[in-house]
Formats: C-alpha cells, sequence, structure tokens
C-alpha cells in the first residue's frame, strides 16, 4: 500500500539555515509516528510544512498521492490557495500553545471551521461537537470561552476542533509542553484514545517518553534535521543503536526518572 | 436674518440666544459631514490597511505611497484639490460631499494605520490556528482576526472621531455652511464676531466630550477578548 506521507529529498531553508536537507520520511495510513529530538533539530518544521504553515524549497512530498508542490505552481509554496485548501481537508494540527479562538465559546470554537469550511449546517455541526467535546470530557464547558478554562481543558477543546474537520492525518507539535505537569496527563489521555482510531495517521511531536513507547508504532529519532535513528518502540528504548540517540535519551531520561525506571524494566 | 431667524444685537446674550437656531442648523451639517467621513474612514481605512497586506507587491506599495502621502499631506490642501481639480476631469460633486469626501479620505490614511496595528497584533498562533482549519483569506479576516482587533482598535478609531469632529469647520473654505460658516457670515453682516464665533467653541465643547466619553463607555462595555461579527 502507498504511503500517505512520503517526503522524498525535501529541502527547507530559512534564510542561510538549512533546517531539512534532502529529507526522507514515509508515514504508512493509520500509523502512530512520534518524533524526538533535541531542540532545533526540526521535528516542528516537518509537521508545519505538512500543515501548509511554512514551504519548502525543493524535493518532493505527497499526501494521499496529491503532491504539495504544482507543476506550475507559483509563490512560495508553489502551489495555488485552492490546491492547498484540498491538501489542508486531509490533515488538522494540534499546537503547543492550543490557539483557540478567545473570542469564541468552546462550542463555537468547534463549530466554526465545520460550518464555514465543510459548509455544515450549524444544527448538525454543533450536535457532531457536542458529540466530540464529550469525548475529549467536556461536554459541560460548551458555553465556556476558553480563558475560563484550565490549560488542559483548553488543550481538549483544541483536538476536539481538530476532529470536527475530520482529518486523515493529525499532527500535534509538543501538546503538552505549554501545560502544568498535573495537567499533562488528561491531555495524553484523550490523545491514547485517539490512537485506537484504526483510520486516522498520527504524527506526534512530543518530550513524554513514556507515552511515545505506548502509543506509537513507530519512533523517529531527528538531529539537525535528519533522522538518526527509528524503530518500534520497544526495540528503540530498550536498545537505541546510534550513540547519538543514546546520549539523547539518556540526557532527557535523566528528567523523566520513572520512565528510566520503566525502561530498565523492560531491559 | 437668515434662515428665516432675525438676530436681535442689543445685548450679548440676547445675540447668542437669537443666533441659536441658525448655527443649530449649521450643527447638523457638521454633524453630517462627521458622520459621513467618519463611515469613509471606517470602511475606506480597512480596505487600504487589506490592500496593504496584499501579496502582490504592485498593490501593497502603491497604497503604502498612498496612505504615506495623504497622512503627511495638510488636509486643507486635499480640500482644495478635491474641489477645484476634480472638476477639470469631469467629477463635480457638491460642497458638502467634496468636504466629506476629503474627511473621509484624510482619515481613512489615519485609520487604515490603526486597523494594521490591530491586525498586527493578532497573534500568529491565530492565523495558523485558521489555516489549520482551512479557512479561507477572507474567513480568516472576519470570524477570526477582524473581531479580536475591535476591542484593541476602538480606543484609538475613537480618537479620530473626535478630532475628525473638531476638523469640520475646515469645510467652511469650500463654501460649505457648517457651524463656522454660518457663524461667520453672521459676523459679516452684524459686524460682531465675537458672539458668533464664541457660540461655535462653545458648542463644540460639550459635543467632544460627549463623544469622548461614548467612546470610553464603549471600550468599557466590549469584551477584552473580542466579538464575533457573526
Ligand atoms: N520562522 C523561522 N525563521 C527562521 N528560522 C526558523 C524559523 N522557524 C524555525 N527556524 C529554525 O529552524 C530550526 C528548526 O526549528 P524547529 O522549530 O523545527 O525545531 P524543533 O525540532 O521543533 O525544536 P523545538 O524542540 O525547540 O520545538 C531551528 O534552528 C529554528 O531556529
Ligand atoms: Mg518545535
Amino acid at each position: 500500500m502507498n504511503p500517505i506521507i512520503r517526503f522524498e529529498n525535501v529541502t527547507k531553508r530559512f534564510g542561510a539555515l538549512t533546517v531539512l536537507d534532502n529529507f526522507n520520511f514515509e508515514v504508512q495510513r493509520g500509523e502512530k509516528v512520534t518524533l524526538i529530538g533535541p531542540s532545533g533539530s526540526g521535528k516542528s518544521t516537518v509537521l508545519r510544512i505538512l500543515m501548509t504553515l511554512e514551504p519548502f524549497q525543493d524535493g518532493h512530498l505527497e499526501l494521499d498521492g496529491t503532491s504539495y508542490h504544482e507543476p506550475n505552481g507559483r509563490g512560495p509554496f508553489k502551489a495555488s490557495e485552492k490546491h492547498l485548501h484540498k491538501i489542508r481537508c486531509s490533515v488538522g494540527m494540534v499546537f503547543q500553545s492550543f490557539n483557540l479562538f478567545p473570542h469564541m465559546t468552546v462550542l463555537r470554537n468547534v463549530v466554526e471551521a465545520p460550518v464555514a469550511v465543510l459548509k455544515m449546517k450549524r444544527d448538525e455541526a454543533e450536535s457532531r461537537a457536542i458529540e466530540l467535546l464529550r469525548m475529549v470530557g467536556l461536554s459541560d464547558k460548551k458555553d465556556q470561552f476558553p480563558s475560563q478554562l484550565s490549560g488542559g481543558q483548553q488543550q481538549r477543546v483544541a483536538i476536539a476542533r481538530a476532529l470536527a474537520m475530520r482529518p486523515r492525518v493529525l499532527l500535534f507539535d509538543e501538546p503538552t509542553s505549554a501545560l502544568d505537569p498535573q495537567l499533562v496527563g488528561e491531555v495524553l489521555g484523550v490523545i491514547r484514545d485517539l490512537a485506537h482510531e484504526h483510520d486516522l495517521t498520527m504524527l506526534l511531536v512530543t518530550h513524554e517518553m513514556r507515552f511515545a513507547r505506548e502509543v506509537s508504532d513507530r519512533v523517529c529519532f531527528f538531529d539537525k534535521g535528519r533522522i538518526v535513528e527509528q524503530g518500534d518502540p520497544e526495540r528503540f528504548f530498550s536498545n537505541p543503536q546510534q550513540p547519538r540517540t543514546r546520549e539523547f535519551l539518556s540526557s532527557i531520561l535523566g528528567d523523566q526518572e520513572p520512565v528510566r525506571e520503566s525502561l530498565r524494566c523492560a531491559l | 436674518m437668515m434662515y428665516g431667524y432675525a438676530w436681535d444685537t442689543s445685548t450679548p446674550l440676547t445675540f447668542a440666544l437669537s443666533i441659536l437656531p441658525i448655527l443649530g442648523i449649521g450643527l447638523m451639517v457638521t454633524l453630517k459631514a462627521a458622520a459621513v467621513g467618519y463611515a469613509i474612514a471606517l470602511v475606506f481605512g480597512l480596505v487600504l490597511a487589506l490592500l496593504r497586506r496584499s501579496r502582490i507587491k504592485a498593490i501593497s506599495w502603491t497604497v503604502a505611497c498612498f496612505t504615506e502621502f495623504v497622512r503627511d499631506t495638510p488636509l486643507l490642501v486635499q480640500l482644495f484639490f478635491l474641489y477645484y481639480v476634480l472638476p477639470e476631469f469631469g467629477i463635480i460633486l457638491p460642497a458638502f460631499m467634496t468636504g466629506a469626501l476629503a474627511l473621509g479620505l484624510q482619515y481613512s490614511a489615519y485609520t487604515s494605520e490603526v486597523y494594521r496595528g490591530g491586525i498586527n497584533a493578532v497573534p500568529r498562533g491565530q492565523w495558523e490556528a485558521a489555516t489549520a482549519l482551512n479557512l479561507s483569506r477572507l474567513q480568516t479576516y472576519r470570524d477570526i482576526v477582524v473581531p479580536q482587533m475591535i476591542p484593541r482598535i476602538v480606543p484609538a478609531l475613537g480618537n479620530y472621531l473626535v478630532s475628525m469632529l473638531k476638523e469640520t469647520p475646515v469645510l467652511s473654505v469650500v463654501t460649505v455652511l457648517d457651524m463656522l460658516g454660518l457663524a461667520n457670515m453672521i459676523g459679516e453682516r452684524t459686524f460682531d464676531y465675537l458672539v458668533p464665533l464664541s457660540m461655535v467653541g462653545l458648542i463644540f465643547l460639550p459635543m467632544t466630550l460627549i463623544c469622548s466619553a461614548l467612546i470610553f463607555a464603549i471600550e468599557r462595555a466590549l469584551p477584552k477578548s473580542g466579538i464575533p461579527l457573526r
């Protein structure tokens, strides 16, 4: 079967800084992939390119068989607005800083895009939104404004909002990094439930190693815009091959004592 | 005698009271000019701000030059320009419309800067969330950006309403009979400028005060996070 995401020799530069250099990466349909790696290694950039928030300069990127660049595409994205619109129909994203719309109620946040973009009827969109909010455990908050919610609740709304667009690929960029430690669990719980969705392809950037190990089919270690090592989580965490991976894991696991414990048990 | 009202110059007080109805007619013209001018400034200013963000360089550049030019030249010059030069191109507008248009254009340049600041102040994450949800550019502005910038720009837009109101008398130089124009005429005929001109000043004072108070009240009443337009 064809991969749903295929980066082929993608090069991404910010001015003189080359963040991705001939980057190759594939994700299968329904696969749950975690990206880990040091700060500045290009993890967010990969997600942002997929979400069409950043253009890339060279190479080829496909989503479900559709190329991001058009043959005669113009502008930084080398594609028309219409083409980008079509690509975005299959992709959703959850941000580190939630980015809920502060002037809209929780319900309105979830309903906005299905009504505006998918042309769904408002009452239909609302009943679906309530369904999604129930799924993330927040149906009682539907008439609140984002500022009235905790960070963990806001992030769960953001997940419901992304799901309302029925994406086939869902991107998470450090969804729990902005949260107080005691709120991380509730968000991870929601993502864990989502990981059971068979058809949903998930790309997750996170520093929560135990969680990565638990939910993902594959872990990719990024360094300097390259995937240094990847593999199924059991093998990856218990027996990393590359020195760079070991170094990274020991540095990050130093901060996550329980994880180190659980890894030791696995060894 | 003017508009059917005679003046009584026996004492300054009777004079003042007797010309009050005449000045009242001028006041309506002043208010109408300010209203039309402000409406133009609010709408056209937003158009300018949006065009200035256009991805097409030729458009954003032209608009940038236009706003800079208008901002940096006196209103009076633009007023004369519209009043005397437009007719040479066959565009003949009533003096009132010319005046209101000049006010509107001048203040569009100001308000466009206010809008621009307001748009830039909307966090990048909001734009990115809108893109991730596949909202079009128009939908992003209408549903996300403009509603959030409204509470931020009300104070500055309000200040411009007050200063525009105070600048309306400039229209009298192109024969618009606003308050100042009428006061001037009364002065010419009675050889007493002190009373009519003082009256004009006295009428402006409460008007601008009321305006400022209104704007402050609106500012307080608006939710800080923004107001959905739909
Ligand atoms: N808009 C931008 N302009 C210039 N440079 C950028 C921009 N965005 C990212 N970069 C640079 O690109 C590199 C990769 O950034 P990226 O955000 O993808 O890293 P990351 O792996 O997500 O790191 P982190 O863990 O800190 O989020 C960094 O060196 C960063 O400074
Ligand atoms: Mg990042």
